[in-house]
C-alpha cells in the first residue's frame, strides 16, 4: 500500500519570457525536460521544491510555479495525469511541434496513445 | 469593408505602445504577474498549456485580403506557421513569446487589427452573421450596427469592468447563423408592421456550465435608439450582476434570478430614465458607417449563367462542391462560397499560413478582396461571379481547401481542448479528427445530410457542444478523458439545448456511440426528415436503446 509519504513529485512552471513548460532540475536550474526535473519523494522535499518555484517566481524567471504528480518507470520519469503528460510533449494532434519535436528522445516522439 | 477613422489609429498605437511599456515592465520585473495578467488579457495575451497564445479580434467576422496576408506573415514569423480559426470568428495564434507580441500587435495595426476586448470581463468582440450584407434572406446587413456597437463599447469606461465576459451577436436574416440566442445579448433585425427596421433584443443566453436560451426582452427597438437600449441592459447588469462568484456572474444567471419579467421592467425603467438625444445614434456617424459596408460594385449579370451550367454538368466534384459549399447571393449572377476548414482528419479551424495567403489571393481574384470567417470555424468568399466559380473551384482544389462538406457531418466544430488550453479536462480535436476519418465517405455524408456535431473539451463550452444536434463534452473522470453525449441542441430560428443522453464514453469508445447514433436516426427517419427534426419527433429514447444496448 502506498503510505502518504511516498509521494512522486516535480515541480513545473512556464518560462516567463517564451512561455514554454520547464521542471525544476538539479541544481535550481530549469530544464525543458522531465526526465531532468528532481523528484521529490517526500513532503517535506516538495516544500523544499515549492519554495525554490515561488523564489524563481518572484524573480521573474518563471510563472505559476505548481507541484505535479508523476510515477517512475524504468528510471524515466512521466507525468501521471493526461494534461501535465501533455505539457511535457505537445499537442498530441501535431506532434511535429512542441517538446515532442525538440527531443531527441525516440520514446518521447511517439505522443500518447490515442484512438 | 470598416476602415478606421483617424480615432481608431491613434487609439489602436496608443494601445499597442502602452502594452509595449507594460511587458517591458513585466520582463524587468517591475510588474509582477498578478500585475501583468489583466493587462495582458486586455490585449487578448493568454498563457496556455505549452506557450503564450495570442487571440486576434475580426470584427463581426469581416476582413480583408490585406489582412488575411497579415495574419499568415504573423503566423510564419512568429509563430509555426499557422493560425487556428475560433468559434466567435477571431483567430488564435498559439505559439508566440511574450517579447514578441508587441510588435506582432504594431503589425496588426499597420492593417487596422487588434487583439483588444478578446478577452477580460467586458463586452468582447461583437460577432455577426458570416453571410451578412450578401445573404438571400437578408432583411438589412447587420455590420454596420455591430461596428457601431464595437465603437460605443470599446474604452466605454462604464462597462470595462463587467461582473464577467459579456458577448453580443447580431443578424439581420430570417435564418439565424449568428446563434443569436446562445449569447448574452442577440440582437435581431426585424421590420415592423409600418415597415420600418429596428432590433428584436434578446437577453441572457449562454453556453458554459449552465446553458440558457435568451429570452426576447424586447420585441421592436427603432434602430436610432439601440445604444440606448444596450447602456440600459448594461446597467442593469452592471449594478446587479454577481461579483462574488464567477460561476453565477452572467447575465443569464441575473435574468434567471429576476425573472424575465421583472428584468425587463428594470431596463424599461433604466431605458425610460437615459433616453434623451445624446443617447440616439447620429446621424452623421451612422451614414459614415454605413458607407464603408455599402453593396460594393456588382455587375449586373444574369441569374442563370449557362457556362456554370455546363461545368455543372461536366464535372462531378465541382457538382458536389457547388451542391454542399455554394450559397444563394441576394445580388443576381453572385454566389456565396464557403470555404471548409475541416478536411478530412484534419484539425477544425487550422489554417497554414500558405492556405491563409491563398485564400487572400483568391478573394483578390474572386470576390472583390474580401473574406469572412465564420462561427462554425469555416471562412466565406462573399461576392463571387457565378461565372467565375469553376476558376474559383479549381484554385481551392489546388490549395487543398476545397473540402466539399459544409453543414455535413464531418464540418464538425471542436475548440483546441487540452490539447493547447489550460482549462481543458480533455482532448476535443482527436474526437472530431476520429469522427472526420469514420464518417468520411462522401456519398454517406450526403446520405446523412446536414447534421452539426461540435465538441468541447470542458464545460466552458467554447465548442458549442449544448447547440450540436450531437454535442460531445470532454471531461476528466479520475484522470481519464470521458465523453458526455447530448442530442437535440440547436442554434438557429429554434434554438435548444442539447440533452445528456445518459453515462458518458471513453475516448475509445465515442467514435461508435456516435455512429450508432446516426444510424439509429438513418434507420428511423422518415422522407425528407434532417436528423434535428427526427430527433424532435422521437425523442432520445431509440437512440438511448441502440447506443447503450452495446455499451
Amino acid at each position: 500500500m502506498v503510505q502518504a509519504k511516498d509521494i512522486r513529485q516535480v515541480l513545473t512552471a512556464n518560462h516567463l519570457k517564451g512561455g514554454h513548460v520547464v521542471f525544476l532540475g538539479e541544481g535550481g536550474s530549469w530544464t525543458a525536460w522531465i526526465d531532468e526535473a528532481v523528484v521529490a519523494r517526500t513532503r517535506e522535499r516538495a516544500a523544499e521544491l515549492e519554495s525554490k518555484g515561488t523564489e524563481q517566481t518572484t524573480l521573474n524567471i518563471v510563472v505559476g510555479a505548481y507541484l505535479v504528480d508523476v510515477v517512475e518507470d524504468d528510471g524515466k520519469i512521466r507525468a501521471a495525469h493526461i494534461r501535465e503528460h501533455l505539457r511535457t510533449l505537445g499537442p498530441s494532434v501535431r506532434p511535429d511541434l512542441g517538446k515532442q519535436a525538440d527531443s531527441q528522445q525516440p520514446d518521447v516522439r511517439q505522443g500518447p496513445a490515442f484512438i | 469593408m470598416y476602415r478606421y477613422d483617424e480615432f481608431d489609429h491613434q487609439f489602436v498605437r496608443e494601445r499597442t505602445e502602452q502594452f509595449r511599456d507594460q511587458v517591458r515592465r513585466r520582463l524587468s520585473g517591475e510588474l509582477n504577474e498578478d500585475e501583468f495578467r489583466p493587462l495582458r488579457l486586455m490585449n487578448g495575451v493568454y498563457l496556455q498549456l505549452h506557450a503564450y497564445m495570442l487571440r486576434v479580434a475580426i470584427p463581426y467576422g469581416t476582413l480583408s485580403s490585406r489582412q488575411m496576408r497579415r495574419l499568415a506573415d504573423l503566423a510564419e514569423r512568429y509563430d509555426k506557421g499557422y493560425g487556428h480559426f475560433t468559434t466567435r470568428q477571431n483567430i488564435q495564434f498559439n505559439w508566440p513569446k511574450l517579447d514578441d507580441v508587441p510588435d506582432m500587435l504594431a503589425a496588426l495595426a499597420e492593417v487596422e487589427m487588434h487583439a483588444i476586448q478578446t478577452s477580460g470581463n467586458c463586452i468582447r468582440n461583437v460577432t455577426a452573421d458570416h453571410w451578412a450584407g450578401v445573404a438571400a434572406d437578408e432583411i438589412e446587413d447587420p455590420r454596420p450596427w455591430a461596428e457601431l456597437i464595437r465603437q460605443w463599447s470599446t474604452l466605454h469606461p462604464e462597462f470595462s469592468y463587467l461582473p464577467r465576459k459579456f458577448k453580443i451577436a447580431v443578424t439581420g436574416a430570417e435564418a439565424d447563423r449568428a446563434a443569436v440566442a446562445f449569447h448574452d445579448i442577440g440582437l435581431r433585425l426585424k421590420r415592423n408592421a409600418a415597415g420600418e427596421t429596428g432590433f428584436e433584443v434578446l437577453v441572457g443566453g449562454g453556453m458554459g456550465r449552465t446553458p440558457m436560451l435568451a429570452k426576447t426582452i424586447n420585441a421592436f427597438v427603432p434602430k436610432d435608439r439601440i445604444l440606448a437600449y444596450l447602456e440600459a441592459v448594461m446597467r442593469v447588469y452592471n449594478l446587479s450582476g454577481r461579483r462574488d462568484n464567477k460561476y453565477k456572474a452572467r447575465i443569464k444567471i441575473l435574468l434567471h434570478e429576476e425573472g424575465d419579467a421583472a428584468f425587463r421592467r428594470r431596463v424599461e425603467a433604466e431605458f425610460q430614465r437615459i433616453e434623451n438625444p445624446t443617447h440616439l445614434v447620429p446621424d452623421k456617424e451612422l451614414e459614415r458607417i454605413l458607407a464603408y459596408f455599402a453593396s460594393p460594385a456588382y455587375e449586373a449579370l444574369p441569374e442563370r449563367d449557362p457556362q456554370l451550367a455546363h461545368n455543372l454538368e461536366a464535372n462531378a466534384a465541382f457538382r458536389r462542391w457547388h451542391e454542399i459549399n455554394v450559397a444563394a447571393h441576394k445580388q443576381p449572377g453572385y454566389a456565396i462560397v464557403n470555404i471548409s476548414l475541416k478536411p478530412v482528419g484534419g484539425i477544425p479551424g487550422d489554417a497554414t499560413a500558405a492556405e491563409m495567403r491563398a485564400v487572400a489571393d483568391l478573394a483578390d481574384a474572386f470576390s472583390l478582396g474580401e473574406i469572412r470567417v465564420s462561427h462554425a470555424q469555416n471562412l466565406v468568399l462573399p461576392h463571387v461571379r457565378k461565372r467565375d466559380l469553376v476558376a474559383l473551384w479549381h484554385g481551392l482544389v489546388k490549395a487543398g481547401l476545397a473540402t466539399a462538406n459544409v453543414g455535413l457531418v464531418t464540418d464538425i466544430i471542436a475548440c483546441p481542448g487540452l490539447d493547447y488550453c489550460t482549462l481543458a479536462t480533455a482532448r476535443s480535436i482527436p474526437i472530431a479528427q476520429a469522427l472526420s476519418r469514420r464518417f468520411a465517405e462522401a456519398e454517406r455524408q450526403s446520405a446523412i445530410g446536414g447534421l452539426k456535431i461540435k465538441i468541447s473539451g470542458c464545460i466552458n463550452a467554447c465548442g458549442h457542444h449544448h447547440a450540436g444536434h450531437i454535442g460531445i463534452l470532454g471531461l476528466d473522470k479520475a484522470g481519464k478523458e470521458y465523453y458526455q453525449v447530448t442530442l437535440g441542441g440547436s442554434e438557429g430560428e429554434h434554438p435548444s439545448i442539447g440533452q445528456i443522453i445518459g453515462p458518458g464514453f471513453s475516448e475509445t469508445e465515442v467514435v461508435d456511440a456516435i455512429e450508432r447514433i446516426v444510424n439509429t436516426y438513418l434507420g428511423l427517419r422518415e422522407s425528407g426528415e434532417s436528423f434535428l427534426e427526427a430527433y424532435r419527433r422521437v425523442g432520445a429514447a431509440p437512440f438511448k436503446e441502440t447506443v447503450y444496448a452495446a455499451h
